[in-house]
């Protein structure tokens, strides 16, 4: 139970830590942040809207009040107001990010279940025709950028066969056949790093429990083949997949950020961008907060299962 | 693949390298020099991969867009990796205080997707690569720090580091002279994997316009603007991609023999 907590109030630290630093960001720039916000095409903004913006970021308060209302402003869920238009950017987050999450969602169950089957038959015919070409596509999937696989999809699919539209988004209530092919396609992109990532592991583990003696023993019984891979095979050399599924799980929010673009799925990842290119300095700091959150709950919860699964990492 | 055919990997990371070095006085042409009479020109005798979307020279575009690529992900590389490695060894041999506040300040860094916390910066301190050297070994210190810290923790209680110290050197000479020598090898091995990464990275923010400023070529601009002009020339989407994949599995075939080579955990194991 220690462990638990403890694991608990480590996350919780980070989490305060990491809105701190955030937070911070804005003084760790040479000069009046206001001002540098503004100047983004090297033209001099005029003092009047500086003294506007610092009004507006709070950034004529004393630190220490700014940072008391920024964290009071976080437990009611405030993230502050664009400086695009004015608008509340937790409502944007609130309408974006469910579309965020089923994109990294559908492109984590994509990856295991490309990666899993692949590595076990590639394990199961070592040096095999299957084998061969396997890991050559996956040395090769581990090393295209995914927004190189986004584009070539488009490419292909969209601008060559003409069998997809180019990216967008269709809500699933409006038309689930086509939401879920503009799903799969950027969810395909993501997920190929990790699909590659995957078959390694699973096709080393396999390698590994095949010749242990519990499979011999199974093979001596004459259970045919199905089932000892299934039952026998399978099992033991999922654990080490799983692990290494979760540990790369979080790369997949990085991901999204450039998949996002390219395909024009409208989730937290392409608000980021804008912001970032209009240098609206809440909204990007909101979605960075917001992701960062995710990225330390989802290890949490990692860790966690790990304490539950094998008592040993208690210690 | 066979033990001699991996040596393809670090030839034709030193072909690129000598192409990128030498491409000032390679006798291309001014890879910003526009003309936009022969925009999406075919290749020609003077153009061999045709001109892009403002008439620009494809070829000399992608071998001056690999020389910044290059020269940022290796700056980033060794700059991370020396402050990485001087922090890992400090707080792997110094114990106590110091030993918890390099590892808890990682663990903060390693809270953020890289790319976000790339984007934070590039917010606040506009995108170039003076911003982008700075930012991307911020990314990678942490790596450095804990393959080096767990490194030294193993090397620390050698017999022949008890023998300096016997001989009365100081922290710093055995850090530095002793301990760093015999923690190279797993280093070396991360100094190429965050140079592949650092292109990913890199070529990334170019992709969406945060991180080399045009016009200056770079691959991840040209595979952005290449995309848009998509169906024009398609080719002009495919080069830069072709070259970026290209440099890429290079650099990760390098990373994957020197880690046969040098890290002893694999040469434990007999891989």
């Amino acid at each position: 139970m220690f462990w638990f907590l403890q694991r608990i109030a480590i996350s919780l630290a980070l989490l305060w830590v990491v809105t701190s630093l955030v937070f911070l960001s804005i003084y760790m720039v040479p000069g009046d942040p206001a001002e540098l916000l503004l100047s983004g095409d090297g033209a001099t903004p005029d003092p009047a809207s500086i003294a506007q913006l610092r009004a507006d970021l709070g950034l004529d308060q004393p630190i220490l009040a700014q940072y008391a209302e920024r964290m009071a402003g976080l437990a009611r869920f405030d993230l502050g107001n664009s400086m695009v238009d004015g608008s509340a950017v937790s409502a944007e987050i609130a309408k974006r990010l469910p579309r965020t999450l089923e994109l990294v969602a559908a492109a984590a169950v994509l990856s295991l279940l490309i990666g899993i089957p692949a590595g076990v038959i590639a394990g199961l015919k070592q040096g095999g025709r299957f084998d061969r070409m396997a890991n050559f596509l996956a040395g090769f999937a581990q090393g295209i950028p995914v927004f190189v696989a986004g584009t070539i999809i488009i490419l292909l699919f969209a601008q060559i066969w003409k069998l997809t539209p180019a990216g967008g988004f269709v809500a699933f209530t409006a038309d689930p056949g086509k939401h879920i092919v503009l799903l799969a396609m950027p969810a395909f992109a993501i997920a190929l790093g990790l699909a590659a990532i995957v078959f390694r592991i699973a096709r080393a583990s396999v390698l590994d429990v095949l010749p242990l003696d519990y499979v011999r023993t199974a093979r001596a019984k004459g259970l045919p083949q199905g089932r000892i891979v299934a039952r026998h095979v399978l099992r033991n050399a999922l654990m080490p997949v799983i692990t290494v599924f979760a540990l790369n799980l979080g790369g997949l929010f990085g991901g999204t950020v450039l998949v996002e673009y390219v395909f024009n799925w409208p989730g937290l990842s392409g608000m980021l961008v804008s912001a970032v290119n209009s240098r609206d300095y809440p909204s990007v700091t909101a979605v960075i907060l917001v992701i960062s959150a995710l990225f330390i709950t989802l290890n949490l919860v990692v860790d966690i299962l790990y304490g539950v699964t094998d008592p040993r990492v208690r210690k | 693949m066979k033990r001699s055919l991996r040596l393809i990997w670090p030839a034709l990371l030193l072909l690129i390298a000598v192409i990128c070095l030498a491409a000032p006085v390679l006798n291309l042409s001014d890879p910003l020099k526009m003309s936009m009479g022969q925009r999406f020109a075919a290749p020609s005798y003077a153009f061999p991969l045709g001109q892009d979307e403002m008439g620009r020279d494809i070829l000399s575009r992608l071998i001056f867009g690999m020389r910044i690529s290059l020269f940022i992900a290796l700056s980033t590389a060794i700059l991370s990796g020396i402050i990485g490695t001087a922090l890992g060894i400090f707080g792997g041999y110094m114990r106590g205080f110091s030993e918890i506040i390099t590892l808890r300040a990682m663990d903060v860094v390693l809270c953020f997707p890289p790319l976000l916390l790339a984007m934070l910066a590039v917010t606040l301190y506009g995108p170039g690569p003076m911003t982008l050297i700075p930012v991307l070994s911020a990314v990678f210190v942490p790596g450095f720090t804990r393959i080096a810290y767990s490194s030294v923790l193993t090397v620390r209680s050698q017999d022949y580091v008890e023998a300096v110290r016997a001989m009365g050197a100081s922290n710093g000479h055995i850090m530095l002279k002793t301990i760093l020598p015999n923690i190279m090898g797993p280093i070396l091995v991360q100094v190429s994997f965050v140079t592949a990464a650092a292109v990913v990275l890199e070529s990334g923010l170019s992709f969406l316009g945060l991180g080399v400023v045009p016009p200056a070529p770079s691959l991840g601009l040209m595979i952005g603007t290449g995309g848009a002009a998509i169906a024009h020339q398609p080719m002009l989407l495919l080069w830069p991609c072709l070259a970026l994949v290209a440099m890429i599995l290079v650099l990760n075939g390098v990373c994957d023999l020197l880690r046969d080579w040098l890290d002893p955990r694999n040469a434990a194991r007999g891989a």
